[in-house]
């Protein structure tokens, strides 16, 4: 495969996942379901660069409804470089061929695409980018975020593209953000060792080479545990995957999308369509997300879950109150190489531990140097400030 | 053993909106043509966010304050999931968790029914089947056409108490604006069962879903009973908690599905609409647009000069008293304004069989303008009304074509009666002599010179004095 499903203009400089709306242009959003789907109507991220004159390239290949570990399971084939999975906004960005990438982060897919590739990415404030135009699976979590080759760039694109919009019900009311730059040293970042601790040899080593050049930069760097990773991973793949099973159901072969070729009556239509168009991890995402909101077991699994989500904000705004940012794994290893698609639904949710408390609670969270760096809502410059200040020093 | 009925009501309304719950397409009484009326978000297409529909809580709300119920000043969405081809993203926005009014009552007679809760929600659309090509088409006009479901307690103990319920609901959300309620735009499950007099124990459930005509909800119910004591009494079947249908055509239910089927709808909270808040401010507002109650709109009119009695009649019914503002507010004396609407266009209305006045108050105006300015007589106003009923004729135009708005001049009148009576002397003679039925003859003939223009008083008044002379 390459990297995009659909090529709009060799000379524009931004791509978007094709799981996000260009009126006219097909939207697949990686699967079969919707390989021959035209949107009436762009997202408004799409609108809002076209407005501030920056050219759509294309719609880059992603995993199916963006559920999966950063493209694998794409209907179209996977991306991959050299032998490894890669995400193809994230290599595009690397190579130079586009400015920047707009990603729609569900369950941390471009966060470990830029964290392989090497480049930045930014999953801003929830509520601070517009879910207009979003082929939607889980909606209380999902946001777009930019890819870009360093914080600088990332940082004008999320000017453009954040901003209150009135066609989506949970966008925060500011007009505009100015991400205002921020003095770094004396600033004091918090490495959670809960998450440090699960990270391959190689990861761990790129966290502590980081470390290195924040205390170069006059940052105190600590130590601290957040007890609930492993619970903000589990409730976030629970809120996940119901809300996806939820968003999904809309794909039933009545109105458009695929439809089977032969089918006695409605049932068959549905069943046939859904399970000749999804993939496996779709599949299990969607039987995953029907039980833990199936009669008797809601109080147990979903209202859990969303108790969980404000202990965990509760805790992450305690580490807040003492320190400006989090340093973590944005995932266990370096690389990825493809594998058995029946093992994805475990290996995403191995993965998700790093990137689900952040999903979890709508806090920003950027990629940057293979690192991640979490900060408190709304503190979305202190994470630019800090992965500007960090590139300055090779400069 | 003596029975007794135990009856719950789901009664969904469409509201009064002029756009859907969460887009802005047209609400109840736009849709003209198949899928005229629908947009990506209304047709669940990915990549649209529902907006909520401000217009819609307010009318809920108000639904709330009409059946004395508590509202709930903190109250939110939730997604009902099920497959069905008439439900384009296959789950519905309702309220499962946090219902936006609670604990309600109404009274009807010496009984009151308890409200459990008014919930907002989204209509589904509509499925058309052609048999004869045996292909199923949708129509998503109707998706996401605000309702409200109005769930009753198991407070009814027969058919005429729901009728009774339901007649009432009608007319109260009529009164205050909140729904049109038209054909088909009220519609109900009934949840039945029946338990020994004096049992404390509710009997097994059935559910006759989706039911709107009044008659055959009464029908239905006395159905159910019969099926329910003889399977008490006789053990004709086992009853089970089931979902069943009216078929109108074999006049029986028939079951749907039973508990073990019955669908999981998998609630949960809607990630894309935060919670509503209704304020005191807020609340307060939509208290303080809520129209006055029958008993104030009465004491106005009785202020306007009405008679007390018929006063009562016209604020009782929603489309009498709009009829009879408007009317007013064009001009007319209230006065007139109510001896027609009262007797006029009542008498039309009961000789049309219709259940509520229909009437472009323009015309009703128009007619009462011409008949109080002598422009036509009152016959012949009664028999323009007739025919705006009838075939929501013109006026103006009706009266030129049959002749109805010669200018009614007495002086005019008392020529013709003069002149009839002077070019008849055989009848004046007969009825000098004592034949009264004479007078009658030349009142036909003074009629007939009219072409039914003049008064009748006036004219027999004119002849008789013409004759006494």
């Amino acid at each position: 495969m390459g990297y995009y499903i659909n090529e709009i203009k060799s000379t524009g400089n931004i791509a978007v996942d094709d799981t996000i709306l260009i009126k006219g242009t097909p939207a697949t959003a990686g699967s079969k379901m919707l390989e021959n789907f035209n949107p009436l109507f762009s997202a408004d991220v799409v609108e809002r660069l076209e407005k501030s004159g920056y050219e759509i390239s294309g719609k880059t290949n992603v995993g199916e409804f963006g559920l999966d570990l950063m493209g694998e399971t794409s209907y179209f084939g996977a991306t991959e470089v050299d032998g490894k999975l890669a995400g193809a906004a994230a290599t595009l960005v690397k190579n130079g061929d586009i400015k920047a990438a707009l990603n729609v982060d569900l369950n941390g897919a471009p966060r470990r695409a830029a964290a392989v590739a090497g480049v930045d990415f930014i999953k801003p404030t929830y509520g601070t980018v517009s879910r207009y135009g979003v082929i939607a699976a889980a909606c209380s979590g999902e946001q777009i975020g930019v890819t870009a080759k360093d914080a600088e760039s990332v940082k004008e694109i999320l000017s453009v593209i954040a901003g209150h919009d009135s066609k989506d019900g949970t966008s925060l009311p500011a007009e505009k953000y100015d991400y205002e730059d921020v003095a770094v040293s004396r600033m004091k970042v918090a490495i959670v060792k809960e998450l440090y601790d699960l990270a391959s040899d190689e990861v761990k080593a790129n966290i502590d080479k980081y470390s290195e050049s924040l205390k170069a930069l006059g940052v105190t760097v600590e130590s601290v545990s957040l007890d609930c990773v492993k619970e903000a991973q589990t409730a976030w793949q629970i809120l996940m995957s119901a809300e996806t099973t939820n968003n999904l159901s809309r794909f039933d072969g009545v109105k458009y999308g695929y439809r089977t070729a032969d089918y006695k009556n409605i049932d068959e239509l549905y069943v046939k369509s859904r399970t000749e168009a999804f993939c496996f991890l779709t599949k299990a995402t969607i039987i995953y997300g029907s039980d833990v909101l199936a009669k008797g077991k809601y109080e147990s699994c979903y209202d859990k879950s969303l108790r969980i989500r404000r202990v965990v904000a509760t805790k992450v705004k305690e580490i807040f109150a003492s320190y400006d940012a989090i340093l973590a794994p944005a995932c266990a290893n370096a690389e990825y190489k493809a594998y058995d698609i029946i093992d994805s639904f475990e290996k995403v949710f191995e993965e998700s531990v790093f990137t689900a408390v952040p999903s979890i609670t709508g806090s920003p969270a950027m990629v940057t140097k293979g690192v991640q760096l979490i900060a408190d809502t709304y503190k979305d410059n202190v994470l630019l400030s800090i992965a500007k200040s960090v590139e300055g020093l090779e400069a | 053993m003596k029975y007794e009925l135990v009856i719950g009501l789901e009664t969904h309304v469409e509201l009064s909106t002029d756009s859907k719950l969460f887009c802005s397409c047209g609400g109840h009484s736009s849709p003209k043509e198949p899928n005229d009326c629908v947009c990506p978000a209304c047709c669940g297409m990915p990549g649209m966010l529902p907006v909520t529909n401000k217009h819609a809580i307010e009318l809920a709300v108000k639904a709330g304050f009409m059946l004395n119920c508590k509202i709930n000043q903190y109250t939110t969405f939730d997604k009902k999931s099920y497959y069905y081809p008439d439900l384009p993203a296959s789950y519905q926005t309702t309220q499962w968790f946090n219902p936006i009014c609670v604990d309600g009552s109404v009274e009807i007679g010496e009984r009151t029914i308890g409200i459990k809760q008014i919930h907002l929600e989204e209509d589904a659309g509509k499925l058309v089947h052609d048999d004869a090509t045996n292909t199923s088409f949708v129509d998503y006009n109707r998706t996401s056409v605000p309702l409200i479901e109005i769930v009753s307690r198991p407070d009814f103990r027969s058919s005429d108490e729901v009728i009774a319920y339901l007649k009432k609901l009608k007319s109260s959300l009529q009164f205050a604006g909140i729904s049109e309620c038209e054909e088909g735009a009220m519609r109900c499950d009934v949840n039945i069962s029946v338990r020994p007099e004096g049992s404390e124990e509710f009997g097994v459930r059935a559910e006759i879903k989706n039911m709107s005509s009044l008659s055959e909800i009464k029908d239905a119910i006395e159905f159910e009973k019969v099926r329910h004591v003889d399977a008490l009494e006789r053990h004709t079947e086992i009853l089970q908690q089931e979902t069943r249908r009216w078929d109108d055509v074999k006049r029986r239910t028939f079951p749907m599905r039973n508990k073990e089927t019955a669908a999981d709808y998998r609630y949960f909270p809607d990630p894309n609409l935060m919670p509503i808040v209704i304020d005191d401010e807020w609340l307060e507002a939509i208290r303080a647009s809520m129209p006055a109650t029958a008993e104030e709109q009465s004491l106005r009119y009785t202020e306007m000069g009405i008679p007390e009695k018929e006063a009562m009649v016209l604020a009782s019914d929603r489309k009498l008293s709009d009829t009879f503002d408007a009317v007013v507010a064009l001009g007319r004396a209230p006065k007139s304004v109510a001896s027609w609407i009262l007797t006029e266009c009542m008498g039309n209305m009961k000789r049309l069989e219709l259940d509520e006045l229909k009437i472009d108050s323009a015309k009703l105006s128009r007619i009462i303008e011409l008949v109080d300015t002598n422009e036509i007589t009152r016959p012949a106003g009664k028999k323009v009304l007739s025919a705006v009923f009838e075939s929501d004729v013109d006026v103006d135009k009706y009266c030129e074509e049959n002749g109805l708005n010669v200018k009614v001049d007495e002086g005019f009148i008392l020529t013709t009666v003069q002149r009839v009576v002077a070019e008849n002397p055989d009848a004046v003679a007969n009825y000098k002599s004592g034949k009264t039925k004479a007078m009658q003859a030349l009142f036909g003939l003074i009629m007939r010179e009219l072409k039914g223009t003049g008064d009748p008083v006036v004219i027999r008044d004119l002849l008789q004095k013409e004759l006494d002379k």
